[in-house]
């Protein structure tokens, strides 16, 4: 892996990638959190869209595995004084960076930086295509809440998810649409029909089944619903529909939570509660909300460890790091 | 001055000669040939002057792009000897000032005739016609009003537009996109672009928009012709009208012949083209309907870009491709070589159709004895792979670059003057006359 741009990657690199991480989160429990890896590596989190939370959370996987962050926000920098995205890119390489964390408003953004600057590139959510690391904590914190502490070499076979919300506009529901099958889940997408993607002549969109009525999903009884933070702004009235309109069809009410049973609740962040879930399904004991930001650090100490630790790690390198957390 | 062509394929039938004397082409039986300039052509095959009724020039206001006299080479490199500049330059051409300076700087490049194409409204902004009559009667001789660039959408401003045209034995060119269907909209609306994260441009867009404009074109009497068809439901819209009766004519942009929206997994902005490249099965109804004659022409939609505005993020990059330099060998590839067309469909889609829809004369009788001499003569055995040194113009955002493509433009005569020797631009004394008029 030279890159993470995507989220679409084989089931055995998936795989490594989340034990890594979970011997990355050994080391949360830790009082002394900090592990060398990285020491004398320079990461930039290169941000041109705000977002203090996956900002944060990349800035403390960097530092607790050691590494110089140094955050460059597009706001006041030469970014919105009309320099192109190439000669931004060009401008953090020549500093001697040793890789770089990208947020873009601009689908593709990550993957075109990736290609001119010649250093490891982590996509850190690129316009409406996609937010792996999303994805792979998801995954992770999905995994744990299935597997407990028995999750390592495990993947998410038979796993029955719905993604429920914006989805055409959702960087994060097309990394899950990636990732989550290539584990093994089976994932049905649910939403408004002018928030669904356009389909394919299969029927499927984003490669999956998709479906718009809730109510017909919590009947099957998924084992998890992933809910999207709406944003109903967006075009209102055309395209997103109103948000009584939104809650009638497509959030999880108190009623609908009684109905979906013992499903694992997951959201990306920040929730709009009342509007995609109920401040009870927020809170209940189904909820794996906090554990997806715990989960969110590991996951990315354990992505810049693998593009930018010496020696690539391969799964037994990744159990000797987990010998030294312990 | 006397200019032999021996045993050349004309319009790719069996080998004969051909001879330009005076800016015309003669009976080279008649000729003094031990005086005549003796061109061996042996191989090759002979079309007439290619005429683009769909280039975008960028002069005025466009200079760091293209201007009147670079462009004019990169026409001169692909066959072309007549060239109808789009209205989208800053100022817009709405005024006849601004034509006749588009049209004077033409002249003085000399290397092909430049025909300014005028804009149907003020500005291209879709709310007052411009003076369609005023820009028909100045010295530009305007007979193509378009907004390209924009659609002109509202119904009512099409219908007057019509009528205009309809007294002015002119054409509306227009820019099918429906503005509030493609929001946004950077690439074809299907699978890929719900993959890809980026905003889709569907193709009813563009279907629904012809299908209207058909329908104003029959109530107002008139000519329209339809930019860029890119998608199999237009096609299918403009057979239909077409069997109507309507008068209605279409052309195909060469990218839409041969490109498709895979190229758009790489974000890499070369591909970002309005509208954008389409699917496989758009790509087979484009080269069916052109070799049907469903859709009657080529048109390059030359689109000039100073490199800044490509090495951007597929989203935020412009829109468009230059075409001009490699239209003809795209045109060999997709339609020649696939035995879907001849030459002489060839020289019909890319010369006396699309002089015929400007209103350009002679391009009526392509090649024979007593017409102009705008003549090409193409190597169709040749095959290179696209480098930046072939592009002659001032821009080289070209999709087509590293790819290789059959065909090349060897020599071209504008009205009997040279301006293409062995694929290099012959650089001559200022023309100040229209030539083959
Ligand atoms: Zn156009």
């Amino acid at each position: 892996m030279r890159h993470l741009l995507t989220a679409s990657m084989p089931r055995d690199e998936a795989v490594a990638l989340l034990d890594l991480a979970e011997d990355m989160h050994q080391i949360q429990d830790r009082e002394l959190k900090k592990l060398p890896a990285l020491r004398g590596r320079t990461v930039v989190n290169l941000f041109f869209e705000d977002s203090t939370r996956t900002r944060s959370s990349f800035e403390i996987a960097g530092k607790w595995l050691s590494a110089d962050v140094i955050n460059v926000s597009g706001k006041g920098s030469s970014v919105s004084k009309g320099e192109s995205l190439r000669d931004t890119g060009l401008t953090i390489a020549a500093m001697g960076v040793d890789g770089v964390v990208v947020r873009s408003g601009a689908s593709g953004a990550p993957a075109l930086l990736a290609d001119w600057i010649g250093r490891p590139v982590v996509n850190a959510g690129d316009g409406t295509h996609e937010h792996p690391t999303q994805a792979l904590l998801d995954a992770f914190a999905l995994r744990r809440r299935i597997h407990g502490d028995a999750a390592r070499g495990k993947a998410l076979d038979g796993v029955r998810v719905a993604i429920v919300g914006d989805i055409a506009h959702s960087r994060v529901a097309r990394s899950n649409a990636l990732l989550l099958p290539a584990l093994g889940a089976e994932v049905t997408l649910v939403g408004p029909p002018p928030l669904l993607p356009p389909a394919a002549s299969d029927g499927t969109r984003l490669g999956v089944r998709a479906e718009p009525s809730l109510d017909r999903v919590i009947d099957e009884r998924p084992d998890a619903m992933m809910l999207l933070r709406v944003q109903l702004e967006r075009q209102a009235g055309k395209v997103a529909p109103s948000a009584a309109e939104y809650i009638t069809g497509w959030s999880l009410t108190d009623e609908r939570l009684a109905r979906l049973g013992d499903a694992h609740l997951l959201h990306p962040g920040p929730m709009n509660r009342g509007l995609e879930l109920s401040s009870r399904a927020a809170d209940s004991d189904r909820s794996a909300i906090l554990e997806q930001v715990t989960a969110g650090v590991s996951v990315r100490m354990a992505v810049l460890y693998a593009l930018l630790a010496s020696d690539h790690p391969a799964p037994d390198h990744a159990s000797s790091v987990s010998g030294g957390a312990r | 001055m006397t200019t032999l062509l021996t045993g050349a394929a004309v319009l790719g039938g069996e080998p004969r000669d051909l001879a330009i004397e005076d800016g015309v082409l003669v009976d080279p039986s008649a000729i003094d040939r031990d005086r005549a300039e003796v061109i061996d052509a042996s191989g090759l095959v002979a079309l007439p002057g290619l005429v683009d009724l769909h280039t975008h020039l960028r002069q005025p206001g466009g200079e760091q792009a293209e201007t009147v006299a670079s462009g004019v080479r990169a026409a001169a490199a692909g066959g072309f000897t007549c060239v109808f500049a789009m209205a989208n330059t800053n100022p817009v051409a709405d005024t006849p000032a601004v034509v006749e300076q588009v049209h004077r700087l033409g002249l003085e490049a000399g290397l092909a005739t430049v025909r300014p194409i005028g804009a149907v409204t003020v500005g291209l902004a879709g709310e007052r016609l411009a003076d369609m009559t005023m820009l028909a009667r100045s010295a530009a001789r305007v007979t193509v009003f378009s907004d390209d660039g924009h659609c002109v959408h509202d119904a009512e401003l099409m219908r007057r537009a019509l009528e205009h045209a309809a007294a002015l034995d002119a054409v509306v060119a227009q820019h099918a996109q429906d503005p509030a269907l493609t929001r946004g909209a950077v690439m074809h609306e299907g699978p890929l672009s719900a993959e890809l994260g980026l905003g889709g441009w569907p193709a009813v867009a563009e279907a629904s928009i012809v299908a209207r404009d058909a329908m104003l074109a029959e109530l107002a009497g008139a000519r329209l012709h339809v930019c860029h068809v890119s998608t199999a439901e237009t096609v299918e819209v403009v057979r239909a009208a077409k069997a109507r009766g309507a008068r209605i004519t279409a052309e195909v942009a060469p990218h839409h012949l041969l490109l498709t929206e895979e190229l758009v997994r790489s974000y890499d902005a070369r591909f970002k083209v309005n509208p954008p490249l389409r699917t496989d099965a758009d790509v087979r109804a484009l080269r069916e309907a052109l070799a049907d004659g469903t859709i009657d022409i080529v048109a390059t939609d030359h689109a000039p870009h100073a490199p800044e505005a490509k090495l951007a993020a597929f989203a935020d990059a412009s829109f468009g491709m230059v075409g001009l330099e490699t239209a003809l060998q795209v045109v060999q590839m997709a339609c020649v070589e696939t035995g879907l067309m001849d030459w002489a469909g060839v020289a019909r889609a890319m010369s006396t159709a699309p002089a015929e829809i400007g209103r350009e004369p002679g391009y009526d009788a392509p090649l024979a004895i007593g017409s102009p001499a705008h003549v090409v003569l193409v190597d169709p055995a040749a095959r290179a792979v696209v480098e930046e040194r072939h592009l002659k113009g001032r821009s080289a955002n070209s999709p087509y670059l590293g790819r290789e493509l059959p065909g090349r433009v060897l020599h071209v005569w504008h009205g009997g003057r040279r301006t293409l020797a062995a694929g290099e631009i012959v650089t001559g004394e200022i023309v100040t006359e229209e030539v083959g008029r």
